[in-house]
């Protein structure tokens, strides 16, 4: 055996939704893993904070899972969350998406949280609603967040789950990058408490382009695709296949984009050592 | 050798008829008042095909083969100038121009996105798609800027941010994202103008102003339209329906509040009259950077960051 081993990256493959499997009398729930095809028992699963135990695949957490597992419990005291979505260009066929009853919370909840006694301002986006997409809500609650942190000396934490910048809302998408990023500026020069951002799986596009790489601290979920332009993109652009474990946190750790990347069990003990030290 | 898109074909014929004409005029032939009849019949016809130009020929305009590119209408916008190059850590990008230029008494810091007219400029210049180091220079420029306080002029021409490898592992979002966030900052007079195409977070990256002016006949998007259809749809070819829904041409996004004025061009197009277009992007430069002039120079970040705050919210 070799005294030292190349770090391997985490190779995922085309991820799709996890599927439910029933097996057993009395009804033990299986779930299979969406990238190595597994099983795992649900309970395991959950124990592992949906981290698969055969390939330590980080499954997509939705933003109420996310909450749970960084803030204590009960703490999370939601706010801003009165500002609704709009259809500002009378996009068709967007109006009817946001009469869902997943558009109250659109993709982000914004709100208070203490971690282990500490009060900090979060924001946790919603990859499940139209893709964790920026439109107005999201820019005007992050926006918002900032200037309820930067009054109560708040640290903040967001959370980012996001496919870019939300067409259906046009021009007004891509003015919150310059929004969210104007927000931040202003949070840096009126207050001197953190700014941490973790990117999840995936965050791309206008959300990478904007608020989520103007944390003073940026941590990746392990294999976590982070970039600008998806892969998809990409492989039209330059015509050939990309390399294994291409725009996944280790990658951007390795070029120097990320300050960590952390399994998802050492995320709420790091944060926590971040906001007790700054 | 002139290009004409199909919505185009009437002007097409009119044009050759008079060119016709004209020859045979030259040739001593006494022709004038039929041409003088043919002439006022093309321009009724460009008017009428020109001032009622679907979002989707708006953006085809806007990609016109022939459309000028930012070196052949600088030379009628500005006085004099001195390109300044690199980003001091990796590359100087052929993609976006920076330097310095000189307008009326003023001087100016200036990021300008360059597309080519050959297809091998066009390679050189990668279609006027910047790479992180083009991003990364015009900051360079933009705080040279702030350190001489002299105001930025950003022209922006490009269909966005190059999607490619080497702009990925080099942190594209990065050096947009950072672009915002330093722009907003800045408090010298910013002035943008979006000249053909305004591609996404690609333009942003330079388009964070006090003033952001759009030819007549550009387009400024979250995303193209062929890429909004082929994402919603399923089909790219639904592109123009995607471009009306979209709203990114220049009359509906100042009516939308997010641009400040229309630079008018030539009746069909800025390719038909450069100098006369250059000379009206000239004039809206002016009387703006004389605006700015007048405001507090130390109020200038924050008032821009107020305009963006308020985008949609």
């Amino acid at each position: 055996m070799a005294w030292f081993q190349k770090r391997q990256y985490t190779v995922i493959k085309n991820v799709s939704k996890p599927t439910l499997v029933r097996i057993g009398t009395e009804g033990a729930l299986w779930e299979s893993c969406p990238n190595c095809k597994e099983l795992a028992l649900i309970e395991t699963l959950i124990k592992n904070l949906r981290v698969c135990p055969h390939c330590s695949y980080h499954m997509r957490l939705s933003a109420d899972e996310r909450i749970q597992m960084l803030t204590d419990p009960g703490s999370f005291s939601p706010m801003f969350m009165d500002i609704r979505p709009t259809n500002p260009l009378g996009f068709p066929g967007y109006g009817e998406k946001l009469s869902s009853e997943m558009a109250a919370k659109e993709a982000i909840q914004t709100g208070r949280a203490s971690m282990d006694g500490l009060p900090v301002a979060l924001g946790v986006m919603e990859f499940g609603f139209m893709g964790g997409s920026m439109g107005t809500v999201v820019g005007e609650r992050v926006s918002r967040l900032f200037d309820h942190a930067s009054r109560e000396k708040l640290p903040v934490l967001l959370v980012t789950s996001s496919g870019g910048a939300r067409m259906q809302e046009g021009i007004f998408s891509l003015m919150q990058m310059a929004k969210t990023a104007a927000a931040v500026a202003e949070y840096r020069q009126s207050c001197t408490r953190p700014f941490v951002c973790l990117l999840c799986d995936p965050t791309t596009g206008g959300t990478t382009a904007s608020f989520a790489m103007l944390g003073d601290i940026l941590i990746g979920e392990s294999g976590a695709l982070i970039g600008f332009a998806g892969p998809r993109v990409i492989e039209q652009t330059i015509r050939q296949k990309l390399p294994a474990g291409f725009q996944r946190s280790e990658f951007l750790l390795e070029h120097g984009f990320l300050d960590l990347v952390l399994p998802r069990k050492d995320i709420r003990p790091t944060l926590t050592k971040i906001f007790q030290w700054v | 050798m002139p290009f004409y898109y199909d919505f185009e074909h009437p002007i097409e014929s009119l044009e050759e008829d008079v060119e016709k004409l004209n020859a045979r005029n030259a040739q001593g032939e006494d022709v004038r008042e039929k041409l003088e009849k043919l002439r006022a019949r093309l321009d009724e016809k460009k008017r009428d095909v020109y001032s009622n130009l679907t979002a989707w020929q708006k953006v085809q305009m806007a990609r016109h083969p022939m459309r000028p590119t930012v070196l052949q209408i600088l030379p009628h916008v500005i006085d004099d100038f001195l390109e300044l190059h690199g980003d001091r850590g990796f590359r100087d990008d052929p993609a976006v121009m920076t330097g310095m230029g000189r307008l009326g008494g003023r001087t100016l810091l200036m990021a300008i996105q360059v597309r080519g007219k050959t297809t091998q400029e066009n390679i050189r210049r990668n279609f006027g798609m910047p790479h992180p180091e083009g991003y990364r220079k015009s900051l360079r420029i933009f705080q040279t800027a702030e350190r001489l306080a002299c105001p930025i002029l950003t022209l922006v021409d490009t269909p966005g941010a190059y999607p490619g490898l080497a702009a990925e592992e080099r942190g594209q979002a990065e050096a947009i994202a950072r672009n915002l966030l330093e722009m907003s900052r800045l408090n010298v007079p910013i002035v943008t103008v979006i000249l053909s195409e305004g591609g996404s977070g690609g333009a942003l990256g330079l388009a964070v102003a006090d003033r952001v002016y759009m030819l007549e006949n550009a387009v400024y998007s979250v995303i193209s339209p062929e890429g909004c259809a082929a994402i919603l749809w399923k089909d790219a070819a639904r592109a123009a329906e995607a471009a009306s829904a979209l709203k990114l041409t220049a009359d509906e996004l100042l009516k939308l509040g997010v641009i400040d004025g229309i630079v008018p061009e030539p009746m069909g197009g800025a390719h038909r009259d450069v100098i006369t277009c250059g000379k009206e992007i000239r004039r809206t430069l002016e009387t703006a950077f004389e605006d700015l002039s007048r405001e507090p120079a130390l109020e200038l970040g924050k008032r821009r960051r107020m305009r963006f705050r308020t985008f949609g919210g």
